[in-house]
Parts: structure tokens; sequence; C-alpha cells
């Protein structure tokens, strides 16, 4: 009895948490999806979420497709298939590390961003503000965020991707003695329309999951500066921790037999 | 007449906490209400019930005699377009520069032309005492006093019919705060507006009120006309407009 009760409390929280949840995500997709739409403020989101992103999801991607490449040869050479080890690199690389390494960074970056702003607006009374003004704050604030981020994760992604092939080329050209033009060969002929398609996949839902996390810590966040700072480090946990239970499910649901 | 505004028995807690206990109160068309007492007493929060930012837990608020205490969508769309708010706090938009935080009901909530829109602005910022300098500036740039400034002609900016003013002159100096206090009142008396506002200051009172209310543990103790202030008779209005500290008014302190 004494030992089940916290567990009972901890799944009550969990369900009123995910039940939060769900309310908030429903009229915030309804947001992105009905009139009006505000498109120059989904623009510049999309450049503070993409392209200012770019220098810390390229790098991340860089040094893991090297990575990648360094440990799959010392591994392989055991069972002598170095061979493989373009195939490792583009594999991991598209269907998995890409979009979960960029997601999480950006979670980091623009996640927490998102529901530092948005909390500092909810206790500086400017939400309140915006709704005295005829403004709903979900569709000005909320709305944007959430169609950019899904959006831009995208082509993001896609940029990981390659700079983490190249990565992996890298290495294996200037290290490890491949034919270069065997080793990009390799690559192009193993990889799968499948295996980009479904990474990308993976990245707007991580963008969704990101933004919404973002934006709903923010939005219920209370109590001055300290429930700001809860606010960002409940969106990042949250995010992060989302994005590694989705990735699983998404695998499932492509690849699982 | 109908009541522009009218308060029955308005009930908000937060926890166990009570804050309104049963605010009844009644404001016509082109008066000017000032609600006063002591801080902490919910006079903020009897504002956000109004306007709907929380909500009540009882009682009934009326606008023009159609109820909109639970009011939501639509119809809490039409009663704030006809609403202007200074906020007790300044919450001006901080991203974005003074001239678009005045215009910003205009462009957003009217969908009037940014051009046409910071027209006004300008002229709404020049009728609060500032020039057309400031426009440019952000909210982090300006003192306290400039911020309240600012978000006065926010609230002014769409010449709304009901307006809100929480604590409207604090930390202005005199003169500003009369500067401010008169353009309150014309509002009132020039163009019709009908205006609640909360202030701790009495020359305020005298200046803006043609009604007081006073507000003490979650009720409405007194109401009465301006005029009446000095003479109500009621020993917690004399205590606070004199501002004294022994009378029947407790403060939560303790001698240490
Ligand atoms: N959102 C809220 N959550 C919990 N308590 C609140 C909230 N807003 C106000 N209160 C409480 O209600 C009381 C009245 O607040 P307020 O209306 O701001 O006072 P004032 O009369 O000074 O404007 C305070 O004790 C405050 O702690
Ligand atoms: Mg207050």
């Amino acid at each position: 009895m004494v030992l089940l009760q916290p567990i009972g409390r901890a799944v009550l929280a969990l369900l009123a948490a995910t039940g939060r949840v769900a309310l908030f995500t429903g009229p915030a997709v309804g947001h992105c999806v009905s009139p009006p739409i505000y498109w120059r403020a989904i623009l510049r989101q999309m450049v503070d979420i993409g392209f200012y992103s770019l220098p810390v999801v390229g790098l991340t991607a860089l040094f893991t497709g090297m990575v990648l490449a360094l440990q799959s040869y010392t591994g392989f050479a055991r069972f002598n298939a170095e061979g493989a080890v373009a195939n490792v690199v583009v594999l991991s690389m598209t269907r998995e590390l890409g979009p979960v390494l960029a997601g999480l960074m950006v979670a980091g970056r623009v996640g927490a961003a998102m529901a530092a702003e948005i909390g500092t607006m909810r206790v500086t009374e400017q939400i309140d503000a915006l709704t005295t003004l005829s403004t709903n704050p979900m569709k000005y604030l909320v709305a944007p965020r959430i169609v950019a981020a899904t959006l831009v994760m995208v082509p993001l992604v896609l940029v990981a991707d390659i700079v983490g092939v190249m990565g992996g080329w890298l290495v294996s050209v200037t290290k490890l003695n491949f034919n270069s033009s065997t080793y990009l060969l390799n690559t192009l002929t193993f990889v799968q329309t499948m295996d980009v398609v479904s990474g990308l996949v993976k990245a707007a839902v991580f963008g969704f999951v990101v933004s919404l996390m973002g934006c709903y810590h923010g939005f219920n966040s209370r109590g001055g500066a300290r429930g700001v700072g809860t606010a960002t480090t409940n969106a990042v946990v949250s995010a992060s921790i989302l994005i590694l239970l989705l990735d699983y499910v998404l695998t499932a649901m492509f690849f699982g037999a | 007449m109908t009541a522009k505004l009218s308060l029955r028995d308005v009930t908000k807690s937060f926890g166990s906490k009570t804050v309104l206990a049963g605010v009844t109160v009644d404001v016509q068309p082109g008066e000017s209400l000032v609600i006063i007492g002591g801080s902490g007493t919910g006079k903020s929060v009897t504002l956000k019930c109004i306007l709907g930012l929380l909500e009540a837990d009882g009682g009934s608020i009326h606008c023009d005699g159609r109820e909109i205490t639970h009011a939501r969508g639509a119809e809490r769309a039409a009663f704030l377009s006809r609403i202007g708010m200074l906020f007790q706090g300044a919450a001006l938009f901080d991203s974005l520069p003074v001239w678009q935080n005045v215009a910003f009901g205009l462009i957003q909530g009217r969908g009037m032309a940014a051009l046409e829109a910071k027209d006004v602005a300008l002229t709404k910022l020049a009728a609060v005492g500032l020039g057309p300098e400031v426009a440019a500036l952000f909210p982090s740039e300006l003192s306290g006093g400039m911020q309240k400034r600012v978000s006065l002609a926010r609230a002014i900016a769409t010449d709304p019919e009901i307006l809100f003013f929480d604590e409207p002159t604090t930390g202005l100096d005199p003169i500003m705060a009369d500067v401010i206090n008169s353009l309150i009142r014309d509002r009132v008396d020039d163009l019709g507006a009908t205006a609640i506002s909360i202030t701790h200051d009495m020359a305020s009172v005298r200046k803006i009120a043609t009604k007081v209310a006073m507000l003490y543990q979650g009720r409405i103790i007194w109401c009465g006309p301006v005029e009446e202030i000095d003479h109500s008779g009621n020993a917690f209005v004399d205590q606070f407009i004199h501002g004294r500290a022994d009378g029947p008014i407790r403060m939560a302190v303790r001698a240490g």
C-alpha cells in the first residue's frame, strides 16, 4: 500500500500533464491552419530556428559522421568488412542520427529560447495585453513558431545528413585510405529513398515537438524569473525525452516488422 | 438607464485564498469610477475578471445589459474590441519599438495600414507628453514612468468606449501625474468614454473620479460620488483618504 501510493500519484500526475498538453495542442494546431496566418512572423521564426541553427547542427553532424566512420572501421576490421563503412555512415546519419541530433540541438537552442521568451511575456502580462488588444496570443505567438519549426527542421536535417556523410567521407579518405570515388559511389548506391524520407519525417515531427513544448511551458509559466527558469528547463527536458521516445515509435512504424 | 458595466456578487479565490468575496458595483455610461483600497485587496483582480483574463468563480458581470461573465470566443472578442486597458506593470511588448506598441491594436486588431497607424500612434504619444524621438526606441530603453505613459497611449489608441487604468500615475512625478489625470478626465468628459481606474493617489482620485468605490476584504464597503468622499461617514474610507496608520483597517504587520 505505502509503496503503491507514490507510483499511483506519479501516474496520475503524468496523465494530468498529458491531458493539459493535449488541451493546449488542439487549439494550437487549429490556429496553425486557420486564417489569419502571420506569414511574416513564420518567416522570421524560420530564419531564427533554421538558419541560425545551421552552425551548431552542422558541427554536430560533421563530428558524428567522422566518429561513425572511425568507429565502424575499427569494429568491422575484425571481420574484414571494412568496405561497409560508407553504408553504416549513410544509414545511421539519414535514418537516426541526423534527425535525433538535430532535434536535440534545436531543443536546447530553440525550445529553450521559446519557453523563455513566451514565459517572460506571460509573467510580465504581455500575453494578457495581447488579449486586450484583440489579438489571440495562441495565434500570434504559438502558431507561427510551430509552423516554422515543423517546416524548417526538414531542410535543416537534410543539411545535417549531407554534412554527416561528408564527415565520414573525410575521415575515410584522409585517415583510412579509402578511395574517394568508391566511397561516394558506395554511399549513393546503398542509400534508399526511404532512409532519407523516414529521417525527414522524423525531423518534421521533432520540430513540432520542440516548438510545442517550448510554447506550452512558456505559456503556462508563472511566478516571475524563477518560473521562467523552470519553464525553460522543463521545455528542454520534455522535448528531449519526447524526441527519443517518438524516435523509437517512428522507427518501429517505418521499419518495424 | 442600463449600466455600462455592472458587477453583482463577483467572487474569486485562488486555492483556499478568497480575494473577492462578493463585489457589487455599477458604472453608468460616461461615468468615471475609481476603485481605492490597500494593496493586495484585489483591485487588479477585479479588473481582470471584467476583462475575462481571470474567470470569476461566482456572481455575474454585465456590459450594456448583456452577461459577459463567462463569455468566450466571438462574444469575448466583441467586448474586448470596445475596451482599452493600462496594466499596472505597463506590459509593453519588449520586442517591438514604442510606436508599434501604441499602434498594435490599430494594426493587428483593426487591420489599419502601418503608415496610417504610425501617425495615430505619434498623436497619442504626444497626448501623453512623449515626442516623436521616443517612437523608435524600445521599451527597455525607457524609464518606468515613460513606459507607463506609452502603455497609456496604447490603451487609448483605438479610442475605446470603455477604459481601464490600473494605477496610471504610479511612478510619475506630480506634474506629469496631473497631465495624465487630465488626459483621463478628458477622455470621459469630451469623448464620453466610461472609465474604471485604480489608484492609491488621493490627488488622482479627486481629479479623475466622478464616483469612488472602496474595496476592503473582498467587498465594496463604500461607494458614492467623489464629492461625498470627505463626508462618507465611513471610518475605513476616512482612514484611507487621510493615510493614517491607526484606525479600523489593520495592516498585517507586527510590531517588532
Ligand atoms: N494569478 C494569481 N494567482 C494567485 N494569486 C493571485 C493571482 N493574482 C492575484 N493574486 C492574489 O490576489 C490578491 C490581490 O491581488 P491584486 O488584485 O493584484 O491586488 P491589488 O489590489 O494590489 O491590485 C493578492 O493577494 C495576490 O497575491
Ligand atoms: Mg494591483
